[in-house]
């Protein structure tokens, strides 16, 4: 299982509030048995409403891997299609004010690390991003920090979630499942798992 | 740190143990599957070779894709053909319980759960949905999950997560006639915003929701991850065994007996701690309807949309926003604005009680002219009751549209959808922009009651002149 502690590359800024998981993945791209071909329909309707100048599709964002947003980014359903779309496209890392909490979760079980910061510091960040594209950032997860140009902001992530990145166990599938005996010890003192079943 | 409340104690009876990451690892006692968040989550098992661990506590059904028109196999839609034969292909490898269509028991899955007696006190829920929240209305511990985690419950019936603080929202007195749950969800969102409950389990208390029916409890919590809160729940009471008994899932005999005691021990303690305490006067509380794209941006019905200079400088950007995507201008007031679609159906407002309030309204009247109204019943279940008690034709008589059961246009991945910039008055739960199939459609959130009332006048309308 692989650590990250860093994430080094381009940024994309996506400036705006409760940018909803309705809106990174609209549902009719839902009607699919994988997450292949999602990186392509990722915003689909904000970039076609938008002509090409969606951060997306501007061509000085290609090949980002950074995203920069604000606050309660991914609100709304739980669907994973939204990460997965996002990280298809190119996204390795999320900067933001705040994100809502399935879609952190689901980041963090893909691997995804999404990291807060200030309003204000995010607004900066945003701004070089915007200024100078080719340039790269790097999120540093064990300083705790965003480096960029001459600067840095001070980011955070709860302590859990960052322990899993740093120790590369945010895969927790194969941790869970080695717990085979205590799942059993727990399921026997439910006192529910035999009266309440499926008929 | 919360102490004693009844999601403290659900929590520790689950907790298997505490994972490296400092996560706990948490047991589920109920897994909801449906067609969209699991195809990819079975592969992922195939992928590491791993199988279901307890496929007798999964049960899946099918509701967000499937056709309210013609139910013929195969479907029209060959994606949504695929993901139906997907499903039946893993819930028959796996050995999990499948409700199919013409079951009798299929459905949306937090209308089916519930009505079959799975869902009960004191269990940890979980399902690919967002909406998961809603079986908190019996005193369960439950929350939406993504695909990944759709995984690992599959795999281990666990999940690593990091324990939330419980606020208690409560709300006391009597609502006025013409006042549901729906507009007391609508309501606390629009006071605690859509991000106020993040880090947070909502306990909702108080003589209001005591004195509610388990399906008013359902669309409350139903509603509680719109706030932001992941899960909301209800303290289980004699409405909840009252429900519960008899129901197909529910414990029987002396197990009944023991089942009660046991749900009892769970509530919240008199002396519990929580996070948060926040409180509502439920005479306040009036028909509440969104005017803009999120579900916070709501106003009671006899108000005007609000003007910038009215709201916190922290939500005039997104209102700025709300202004230009409704078409809908401050300062004027939301009753009067003309209505395209209407829809009553949905986890939040698809179930019995809802469909015969928005009947009494329609009943003796008609729909409106160039006005689409259709019903769509939370199950198979709901439907067949419903048609007992003679509400589709009430419905029918009066120009609305009989459906079968499913998720229809609350997300519309089936042929369900409003049109260019059509406007719904929606009993549904989100008015996200391009939510209801079409990328600049239009919705309105809202009680059934009052999008049966907005169906017979073509326009919003508050439901109380009608009663
Ligand atoms: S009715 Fe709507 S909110 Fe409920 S499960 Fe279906 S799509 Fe989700």
């Amino acid at each position: 299982m692989s650590q990250v502690k860093t994430v080094v590359g381009r940024g994309v800024p996506l400036v705006g509030n409760d940018i909803d998981t309705d809106r990174i993945i609209p549902a009719r791209f839902l009607r699919c048995v994988t997450f292949d071909g999602l990186g392509a329909q990722v915003f689909a309707d904000d970039r076609t409403q938008m002509q090409g100048q969606h951060p997306f599709d501007q061509p000085q964002y290609q090949g980002a891997t950074l995203l920069v947003v604000n606050r309660n980014f991914g609100c709304g359903s739980s669907r994973e299609h939204a990460p997965q779309a996002i990280a298809k496209w190119g996204i390795q890392a999320l900067v933001g004010e705040s994100f809502a909490e399935i879609f952190f979760g689901n980041c963090v079980a893909m691997g995804v690390p999404c990291v807060t910061a200030a309003p204000a510091d995010v607004q900066v960040l945003q701004e070089w991003l915007a200024a100078n594209p080719q340039s790269t950032a790097t999120l540093d997860l064990e300083q705790k920090q965003v480096q960029f140009g001459e600067s840095s902001i001070p980011i955070s992530m709860g302590e859990g979630a960052r322990n899993m990145f740093l120790s590369g166990t945010w895969d927790a599938c194969g941790q869970l499942v080695a717990q085979a005996e205590q799942i059993q010890q727990t399921a026997g003192r439910l006192p529910y798992l035999s009266w309440s079943r499926a008929s | 740190m919360s102490k004693g409340t009844l999601f403290d104690k659900v929590w520790d009876l689950h907790t298997v143990g505490t994972l490296p990451s400092g996560q706990t690892q948490l047991f589920i006692g109920l897994h909801l599957i449906h067609e969209v968040t699991s195809p990819q989550a079975f592969a992922m098992l195939r992928d590491r070779g791993l199988k279901v661990m307890f496929p007798e506590r999964t049960v899946a059904t099918v509701d967000h894709i499937i056709p309210t028109e013609n139910q013929a196999r195969p479907f029209v839609d060959d994606l949504a053909e695929e993901m139906m034969q997907a499903l039946e292909q893993n819930t028959q490898t796996n050995g999990i319980t499948f409700y199919n269509i013409g079951s009798g028991n299929q459905g949306i899955v937090h209308v089916i759960a519930p009505e079959q007696g799975l869902t009960q006190p004191g269990m940890t829920i979980a399902c690919g949905d967002s909406h998961t929240s809603t079986h908190g209305a019996f005193g369960a511990i439950a929350f939406g999950i993504g695909t990944s985690q759709v995984r690992d419950v599959l795999a281990s019936q666990t999940l690593a997560l990091s324990k939330l603080k419980v606020r208690k929202v409560e709300v006391n007195g009597k609502l006025v006639p013409g006042v549901y749950a729906k507009d007391v969800i609508l309501h606390i969102i629009r006071k605690l915003g859509v991000t106020g409950g993040v880090g947070y389990a909502y306990e909702f208390a108080g003589t209001t929701f005591e004195q509610m029916s388990m399906e008013e409890r359902m669309t409350v919590c139903n509603m509680a991850i719109e706030g932001g809160a992941r899960c909301g729940y209800v303290n289980p009471d004699q409405v909840t065994f009252d429900y519960l008994k008899g129901r197909d899932a529910a414990p029987k005999g002396a197990e009944w007996d023991k089942a009660v005691t046991w749900w009892q021990s769970i509530r919240s303690n008199a002396d519990a701690e929580y996070d948060d305490v926040v409180i509502f006067d439920a005479a306040e509380i009036a028909p509440t309807i969104t005017w803009g794209i999120t579900p916070g941006q709501g106003i009671a019905v006899n108000e005007s949309i609000p003007t910038p200079e009215a709201l916190s400088e922290n939500d005039r950007e997104l209102a700025a926003e709300a202004y230009q995507y409704m078409d809908l201008a401050p300062g004027t007031p939301i009753q009067g604005t003309k209505i395209d679609v209407c829809f009553i159906g949905s986890c939040t407002n698809g179930r019995m009680s809802d469909l015969r309030e928005a009947a009494k309204v329609a009943k003796g009247r008609h729909v409106a002219e160039g006005i689409k109204a259709f019903v769509v019943p939370g199950s198979e279940r709901v439907k067949q009751e419903a048609e007992a008690e003679g509400l589709d034709k009430i419905f029918e008589a009066a120009g609305f549209e009989w459906r079968e059961a499913g998720c229809s246009m609350c997300l519309a991945m089936n042929p369900d959808k409003l049109q260019g910039r059509q406007i719904s008055a929606s009993s549904s739960n989100r008015n996200f922009k391009g939510r209801q199939g079409s990328a600049s459609g239009r919705t309105l959130l809202m009680s059934p009651a009052m999008v049966a009332a907005a169906a017979i006048t073509g326009t919003v309308t508050d439901v109380r002149t009608l009663l």
